[in-house]
């Protein structure tokens, strides 16, 4: 298991609006360069791509949760 | 309100410390609020009282109305300036604040509604004689877009209904690559906005923003303050702003003007706000939406007009008449306001949050600056990136411009990268010296 840290500080969210559905549940699989949350720095919203291929075991943040530069956001089964 | 009243500022940053010290100025207290980042803040400190209302990110604190309300209901206050942003154009909290029983300095909730809506909006200045950029209803299919695009002239622009801030846009140049591209358009806004609606709008290369600043009490008496050019824009962001606006002939100004005023009056607009247009290279303009709260560029209005506006806000929710009629309105020289943002202008104005190592602030005769920030004061990722607002007035515009750039050289903001370097380049362009430029000037020159 590995934790994928994001890059920037800010606000994170796991959905691309509040009505929509998340871009990935727990438990699905995901592969480099897959889009799988936004992390709102100063009102623009930066794409949060996976960098390896696993399953995801756990979001470590909520939707509208501030996040700081380094902080673990999800944690990855590597396959 | 009564004479001496107490204000809730509804807001964080530079626009927070300008209506602390308007409040200051007219004899009233001011009562700050502030999220976790914002604890030590600048017009933190310059309040009266300062009540913590929530968590950084905006949603948990300057856009919950809960949080806001209990703190002006505990802090008894009479009055809530909401600034710009954030809450300021919420129809609901505006009615919120006032059934809690305080007065919302703004227009009335069902003004800021009609207005907020760009349907309602358009049908609003038709119905006040002010011309609307012609478009259309939805259309639907690629054989109706054809029809309706034959009807309104190209160039146009295919718009997703849903779209905003400049996102949804496609412009179209004439019937085939109209043909080519609206199905498509159309798929894109439903995956994007999660609504397929389109519209078209005829496209206006090469057209200026102008706006033109009102002002309402309650008394029957609506002014304007003259216009502003807002055309250095980079998607549709302004970053430049100049009042008055550069080479644009007496006749159009008293139109532009006239047009706002019957705006405000047909929608019975009350307190400070900023009817927009497009002005074309003939000097037609065209409505294109109304801001019904103070505005970022509010300071260049102030500068040629001698007029306060935000101690003009603060009298008209009191109930006084403005303190000025429309006979009474001057303008003189010139004003430029720059917008320095904590964006990196050589890595395509990606955010630069960070701490502030250094600042030195510039002065001058004619020369202001609205910031909340200074030296070893943190850049929060949470907020807008606006670091500062340099405002500088000449007798004309370029002496505005000479004292801008010396301004630039004396201005120094080390720790983040930041727009300086772009505006000591924009200052000393050519073309925009010698003025006017249009909307996508900026993009077209970079």
């Amino acid at each position: 298991m590995s934790t994928m840290n994001a890059q920037l500080p800010g606000v994170f969210y796991r959905r691309p609006s509040p009505e929509q559905a998340p871009f990935i549940e727990e438990g699905g699989t995901v592969e480099p360069g897959q889009l799988v949350a936004l992390i709102e720095v100063m009102k623009t919203f930066n794409e949060v791509k996976a960098d390896r291929s696993g399953i995801i075991s756990k979001f470590l943040l909520g939707d509208g949760d501030e996040v700081e530069a380094g902080q673990g956001i999800v944690e990855v089964d590597e396959a | 309100m009564t004479k001496r009243s107490r204000i809730l500022v509804a807001n964080r940053g530079e626009i927070a410390v300008r209506i602390v010290r308007a409040c200051h100025t007219a004899g009233h207290e001011a009562v700050a609020v502030y999220s976790d980042t914002d604890k030590n803040a600048r017009w933190v400190r310059m309040a009266d009282e300062a009540l913590h209302i929530g968590g950084s990110p905006a949603a948990k604190s300057y856009l919950n109305t809960d949080s806001i309300l209990e703190a002006a209901k505990y802090a008894e206050v009479d009055a809530v300036h909401p600034g710009y942003g954030f809450l300021s154009e919420n129809a609901a909290f505006a009615r919120a604040v006032t059934t809690a029983g305080f007065t919302f300095i703004g227009p009335p909730p069902e003004v800021i509604e009609l207005m907020g809506d760009k349907a309602s909006a358009r049908s609003a200045a038709t119905a006040a004689g002010v011309p609307v950029v012609p478009g259309s209803r939805p259309v639907t299919d690629t054989d109706d877009a054809v029809r309706v695009a034959e009807e309104i002239g190209y160039p146009i622009l295919v718009k997703a209904a849903a779209g905003g801030g400049g996102r949804g846009i496609r412009p179209v140049r004439d019937a085939t690559q109209l043909t080519e591209v609206f199905a498509g358009a159309r798929a894109e806004a439903q995956s994007a906005f999660g609504d397929g609606t389109a519209y078209l709008e005829r496209a206006l290369p090469r057209a200026r923003h102008v706006e033109v600043q009102l002002l309402a009490d309650h008394h029957g008496n609506l002014v304007h303050l003259f216009e502003r050019d807002c055309s250095v824009q980079r998607r549709r962001q302004k970053l430049l702003e100049e009042a008055p606006a550069p080479d644009l002939d007496e006749h159009t100004r008293n139109e532009l003007g006239e047009a706002a005023k019957r705006l405000g009056e047909h929608v019975g607009y009350r307190n400070a706000g900023t009817v927009e247009f497009l002005v074309d290279p003939d000097g037609r303009f065209y409505f294109i939406e109304m801001n019904t709260r103070v505005q970022v560029e509010h300071p260049i209005t102030e500068a040629i007009t001698g007029v306060d506006l935000v101690a003009e806000q603060l009298r008209i929710a009191d109930g006084a008449s403005l303190s000025l009629t429309q006979d009474a309105a001057r303008h003189s020289g010139a004003a430029v306001e720059l917008r320095i943002n904590a964006e990196d202008p050589d890595n395509d104005f990606l955010p630069t949050p960070g701490e502030i190592t250094s600042f030195e602030a510039p002065g001058g005769p004619g020369v202001r600056l609205d910031t909340a920030l200074t030296r070893g004061e943190q850049i929060s990722p949470f907020y807008d990136s606006l670091i500062a607002k340099l405002v500088c007035w000449g007798a004309d515009r370029r002496q505005a411009y000479a004292r801008a750039r010396q301004a630039l050289s004396e201005f120094r903001v080390e720790g983040v990268a930041n727009t300086i370097p772009l505006h000591r380049e924009l200052i000393d362009d050519r073309e925009l010296s010698e003025g006017p430029v249009h909307t996508t000037w900026l993009e077209e020159r970079t």
